[in-house]
């Protein structure tokens, strides 16, 4: 969710929080993914930089760290935009219409797996958040929104600007 | 602590909660929380405050209470009365003492002998909803810990095995092989090093049993692991959770920790020579790490990539070692027989399917929410006395088993909900996912659906399920935009099964599922997609991208 910050110090600190996360782990391979999740944590989004040194930390070959990263959805190697919606595509939300709402977004330029207008807004697709009595659900800025309507989006992207 | 220790905290705890005048159970699942659960806990704890009942008033957190679609939820133990969508506005009504005050909520309070309720058996879901997540004395008065306590202090590890067999218990993550026999495979190994895994990687597209159990009663699956863990002879555990599931993983988290506090988990447990340690490993968005192969792989740090059976992981599996691996609602379901005894859980059930299982009501239905029934329950008892009915429209179809299962169409409901007698008619157990379609949803549009989820899930390592999902995923296409021809549904039979005998693990092997099921049971909306051009729902577009190019 947060865009690298430009100041060098918090930049630091990330460094020794990061390492702490490996030294906890014995700096084993087998934590490559708990590593992993602390970095995007950490940076927001892994870049190839940051990918090597943690090779370099965990002694794998970089192209096993790469695998990894590149595998699972929840990693991510671009940076993330300010505002991030999130269309649960679960069969419940699916059945619900949660189509309607990824169209909603598609109208307002933001298409699913991109980042729209400005890097404002990405927006992405789930396979199921399990709020399936909630359907359909949409997760905007981290916060899950029950029975999400086009409307809805359609507010909250005029609130933030994007038309 | 010792188990006598245990026992006496139980009672201590049981004595406090018995003296309060009332506690307030308000539901803190994940459901409930999105309609606003925080904010109505916060109004009702002030309101305790201003009303100055601190020492005869308690307001908990609790588990998923059932009925999703009603919520925010809240229990007033004092009159046993549930409450649906409450607003923070209440919040004075509830904890008043005046039994007048809360009129004004009367028209929202619940029926509890409502079928919903009464045609519900809870074995694994007994303490969602009257169990504080966060707090492991809650659980202990529950007599959480106590079927620890006797594994360990009246039982042998054979003792433990033996009665899970009798139990006649079956895994609950879907494919439904005795539990009893998978621990007694591990419990025969000869390394010394072995493992206990629970399979917490929920991924069906509308299923939220395990997401729901762990938020609402994780202490009882760390108490499950633990039991395995004594009875295997492990003494390491694993949690593979799914990345998604924020709040599970945390309360997890503050469960193994009190645990831990408590000798309860971690070294010398209940003062005896038994160890077992239990850690989390969050994952991080891939379907296929469902499959226990792939699953071991992910823990290891690796791509989550399957790998051929045999040898299967009770002879080698985490880091080459035996390994057990159970889901969620398996462990969950190990306390109560241990505590009751094998005979009493097999008294429940089928034959062949024994116990109750959990089910997540999701789709076209008016009560969206969690329900545990005994196995062999009718889908038509499911659908109509617990889940209320369609609330409109007409009930089309309903899908079990997500993306490795069926649809099952009206003809059908009155068949017993068991592991086989869903494979007859061309649908899977699954985990527990239950979606009701009605007459606007589409079969083709749906078939195309999760052969879309199963085509970008796939992990690329075989090229049957890779290139195959594909394929079958075109054609599908083809057939809701209205471009396909009477040899596509042959060429999709064909696909399907090649896709089901050459794949690697079960997520190819049972992708065709779906097409396969809604092809035997709706073939005549695949045959008008193609020979009318038209979609009997009228959901799909049938943009025909082929005739535009020939105009």
């Amino acid at each position: 969710m947060t865009a690298s910050p430009p100041a060098a110090t918090v930049k630091d600190n990330r460094e020794k929080l990061l390492e702490r996360a490996m030294s906890r782990y014995q700096y084993s391979g087998d934590a490559l993914i708990e590593v992993l999740h602390t970095a995007q944590e950490l940076y927001g989004f892994l870049p190839p930089a940051l990918l090597k040194t943690i090779a370099h930390k965990l002694r794998l070959p970089a192209s096993r760290v790469l695998g990894v990263a590149s595998f699972y959805h929840f990693f991510s190697l671009q940076p993330k935009a300010a505002h991030t919606f999130v269309v649960c595509l679960g069969t419940a939300c699916y059945v619900a219409g949660a189509l309607g709402l990824v169209e909603a977004l598609d109208r307002s330029g933001a298409k699913p797996g991109s980042s729209g207008a400005k890097n404002d807004v990405s927006v992405q697709t789930a396979r199921c958040i399990g709020a399936c009595g909630l359907a359909p659900a949409l997760i905007y800025d981290g916060v899950v929104h029950a029975r999400a309507t086009p409307q809805l989006i359609k507010a909250e992207l005029e609130r933030i600007g994007v038309k | 602590m010792t188990f006598e220790e245990l026992c006496g905290k139980q009672t201590e705890e049981v004595e406090r909660q018995q003296a309060l005048k009332n506690r307030i159970m308000c539901c803190t699942a994940a459901g409930c929380l999105s309609c606003g659960a925080d904010g109505l806990r916060q109004a009702i704890s002030a309101e305790i405050a201003a009303q100055g009942r601190q020492a005869d008033v308690e307001l908990c957190g609790s588990g998923c209470m059932g009925m999703c679609s009603r919520g925010p939820l809240v229990l007033s133990a004092a009159c046993n009365r549930l409450y649906g969508n409450v607003a923070p506005a209440d919040a004075a009504a509830l904890v008043s003492a005046d039994p007048a005050a809360t009129e004004t909520l009367a028209d929202r309070a619940i029926d509890l002998d409502s079928p919903f309720f009464s045609k519900q058996t809870r074995i694994v879901l007994a303490n969602s909803g009257h169990v504080d997540p966060e707090k492991l004395a809650d659980y202990i008065a529950a007599g959480g810990y106590q079927s620890l306590g006797k594994a360990l202090t009246a039982m042998s590890p054979r003792d433990v095995v033996e009665e899970v067999k009798k139990s006649g218990l079956r895994g609950r993550g879907g494919a439904g092989y005795p539990t009893g026999l998978k621990w007694e495979l591990v419990m025969k190994q000869i390394p010394q090093v072995k493992y206990v895994v629970c399979n917490a990687d929920e991924g069906d597209p509308g299923a939220f049993m395990d997401r729901s159990v762990l938020e609402g009663d994780p202490h009882r699956v760390l108490e499950g692991m633990a039991i395995a863990g004594f009875a295997v002879g492990a003494q390491q555990g694993f949690i593979y959770v799914r990345g998604e599931y924020g709040l599970a993983i945390q309360r997890l988290q503050t469960a193994i920790k009190q645990a831990e506090r408590e000798h309860l988990l971690g070294a010398r447990i209940l003062d005896s020579g038994f160890q077992f340690r239990i850690d989390l490993r969050v994952g991080a968005g891939a379907f296929v790490c469902g499959e226990e192969t792939a699953l071991i792989a992910s823990i290891e740090g690796k791509r989550g990539e399957p790998r051929q059976r045999p040898p299967y992981p009770p002879e080698s599996g985490l880091w080459g070692a035996p390994t057990l691996i159970n889901n969620v609602e398996t462990f969950a379901n190990i306390p109560p027989i241990v505590q009751n005894g094998g005979d009493w859980f097999a008294s429940v059930g089928t034959a062949s399917s024994k116990g109750t299982k959990v089910f997540a009501l999701a789709g076209k239905i008016v009560n969206t929410g969690l329900i545990e029934v005994p196995m062999g329950t009718t889908l038509r008892t499911i659908l109509f006395d617990i889940g209320g009915g369609i609330p409109e429209g007409k009930f089309k179809a309903a899908q079990t088993g997500g993306p490795s299962g069926g649809c099952i169409p009206e003809q059908f409901l009155d068949t017993p909900v068991d592991y086989e007698s869903l494979v007859t008619i061309g649908s899977i157990m699954g985990s527990g996912g239950l979606i009701v379609m009605d007459d606007k949803s589409c079969m083709v549009d749906v078939a195309r659906f999760f052969m879309e989820f199963c085509m970008d899930e796939s992990c690329g390592k075989c090229i049957p399920c890779r290139a195959g999902t594909v394929q079958m995923h075109d054609i599908l296409h083809r057939m809701t935009r209205g471009d396909a021809t009477e040899d596509d549904i042959e060429m999709l039979e064909t696909l399907s099964g090649l896709l089901r005998e050459t794949s690697l693990c079960g997520l190819g092997q049972t992708a065709p599922n779906p097409v396969m099921s809604t092809l035997k049971y709706f073939r005549d909306e695949y045959e008008a997609h193609i020979r009318e051009r038209r979609c009997p729902a009228g959901l799909c577009q049938m943009e025909s991208q082929l005739e535009e190019a020939m105009a």
